[in-house]
């Protein structure tokens, strides 16, 4: 049996993914970024081995991708996380044409052909609106932390307009919305629908088509994925469970496990 | 004797400021917006007539300015802030052809003429990025206060790039310059020149003429005043008043008006944006 790992060094959260040579996945690690970007890599990778009840050195092939990818240590090669973020959709979901990623600092459209080649992309990452720390933000304002802002949304029936231009903007909207006596949940809601509009922006830029695929962390929130449906009016892909956060790193072990049969193709020949 | 009092709510803190019939201010008062605007603004009016021992009855005309210049409800009229800013500029530093505020969340850039009108202007209305906020991202990142900030970054001598350009992301880039051992006041004299870089290209979009008169909250940090005169190539003027440079030219459009009433033929006018 052969194993390759991805490791996905994002802007708030590390993840790292074990396949085998059947491509099922068999270990799993996530923490928070921090600013020891080699550390975490190393403990996020321990916790997918410790799954997997592997050790380092039965691991054939090491990706490594996100933003953090070139302070990965011991990794064989590193993806751009577009790259990996294709091959990982592409795998759950064949007939993916465009993605929606939306992490704690970035939020990434792309299209890709049915061969998970991107064709096209487009990136927020030099505006806090338009990424997960909008909601983050807002839910700290509201007095909520990011686990609670699933909770909380799920109870709210409308959406408040909140301009989303800035997320420190969205400070005086937040406490002019409270003192006016709107439910927190909607605010929430309101800030949700707001960064749809921005990621929607986005999708048409690159000429999106169907099928949708979404992921990245900001969509385990339920009402996130609700919201793009909406306003789509489409349907789209989520990857199951904790893949969803997971997609770029399985993206990138997979990758790996097609190099490793390139190479002992080549070596049989 | 005749008062007028300006009184400018910001984004951040509420300004009040009362003037006598020579334009000299007589009473201040500054305290935070916070969420209630309308007391806010009642507070500090207050506080400026208990500063300089007034009553409400002496003071004949009050114009409210600033974001939140609508819930000044004992004011008479209203002004907006970029016609108080250039106004209150030109009455402390009558050279002054531009003026740059940089208030706890927008910069405004705005050009004015001899008489104090304002010929154009430009602020950041989007984005938090160079404005006060930047300041306040830093501070709690690096949790140190607010005023301590420009004397810190006054010992730097090798700034670090700041590279972010949003205020959220800046915290963080802030706190990995930390965390690659970079010096306090080296990350803090780098936070500086990006602010002075942002809006000073501000500046340039409304064009930049001498005098410039600095004026906002930000105006009292003496890095920024050191960054600000680097990246322009000229000395900014900077008056002890320049958090109540806003109040100060509501109070003397109030003066304006004052006035008026009495010799409404030949009372001088000033046009208000």
């Amino acid at each position: 049996m052969r194993y390759t790992a991805g490791i996905d060094v994002g802007s708030t959260y590390t993840k790292a993914v074990i396949v085998d040579d059947d491509r099922r996945v068999v270990g799993r690690g996530v923490d928070p970024t921090g600013f020891k970007l080699a550390e975490v890599s190393e403990r996020v990778l321990q916790r997918a081995l410790d799954e997997a009840g592997l050790v380092r050195s039965r691991l054939d092939y090491v990706i490594a991708t996100g933003f953090g990818r070139h302070q990965v240590a011991g990794s064989d090669t590193q993806v751009t996380d577009l790259t990996a973020s294709a091959r990982g959709t592409t795998f759950l979901f064949p007939r993916t044409r465009t993605i929606l990623d939306v992490g704690g600092q970035t939020m990434k459209a792309s299209r890709i052909d049915g061969r998970a080649a991107v064709k096209s992309f487009r990136l927020n990452d030099k505006c806090a609106a338009g990424t997960g720390a909008f909601l983050e933000k807002t839910a700290r304002y509201l007095g909520y932390s990011v686990e609670e802002i699933g909770p909380l949304v799920s109870t709210s029936k409308t959406a408040v307009a909140i301009s989303g231009v800035c997320a420190v903007f969205a400070e005086s909207e937040v406490i002019n919305q409270l003192s006016e006596g709107t439910p927190p949940a909607d605010i929430m809601h309101g800030a949700i629908v707001s960064l749809v509009n921005r990621s929607v922006q986005l999708l048409k830029r690159v000429q999106m088509e169907s099928e949708f695929t979404l992921i990245g962390g900001i969509m385990r929130f339920d009402k996130m994925v609700a919201v793009v449906r909406d306003q789509l009016r489409q349907p789209v892909n989520i990857p199951a469970g904790d893949l969803v956060q997971l997609t770029s790193a399985l993206g990138a072990a997979l990758l790996g496990l097609q190099r490793m049969e390139k190479l002992s193709a080549r070596v049989e020949a | 004797m005749a008062y007028a009092a300006g009184v400018d709510v910001g984004s951040t803190q509420t300004k009040a400021v009362i003037i006598a019939e020579s334009g000299g201010i007589v009473g201040r008062a500054l305290r935070p917006t916070g969420a209630n605007v309308v007391h806010a603004a009642e507070e500090a009016f207050h506080e400026a007539l208990t500063s300089c021992d007034l009553r409400e009855e002496e003071v004949e005309f009050v114009v409210g300015t600033g974001y939140g210049r609508y819930k000044v409800t004992f004011g008479n009229t209203q002004v907006t802030e970029i016609s108080c800013h250039g106004r209150g500029a030109v009455h402390m530093f009558p050279a002054t052809r531009t003026v740059i505020d940089m208030g706890g969340q927008d910069t405004k850039a705005i050009r004015v003429a001899a008489n104090g009108e304002i010929i154009d202007f430009c602020m950041n209305d989007k984005c938090a990025a160079g404005t006060g906020r930047f300041l306040g991202a830093a501070s709690s990142a690096l949790d140190i206060p607010l005023d301590e900030l420009g004397p810190t970054a006054l010992r730097g001598e090798r700034p670090v790039k700041i590279s972010t350009t949003c205020t959220v992301f800046a915290e963080s880039e802030v706190l990995s310059w930390l965390g690659k051992g970079k010096k306090i006041e080296d990350i803090l004299l780098g936070v500086h020149q990006s602010i002075a870089a942002r809006s000073v290209g501000l500046l340039r979009r409304v064009g930049v003429e001498d005098q410039v008169t600095f004026t906002g909250g930000v105006a009292r940090n003496l890095a920024m005043i050191a960054a600000l005169n680097d990246r322009l190539a000229l000395t900014v003027n900077v008056s002890e008043e320049s958090h109540y440079m806003g109040a100060l030219g509501a109070a003397l459009f109030a003066l304006d008006r004052i006035a008026a009433s009495r010799t409404p033929a030949d009372a001088p006018r000033r046009a208000a944006v």
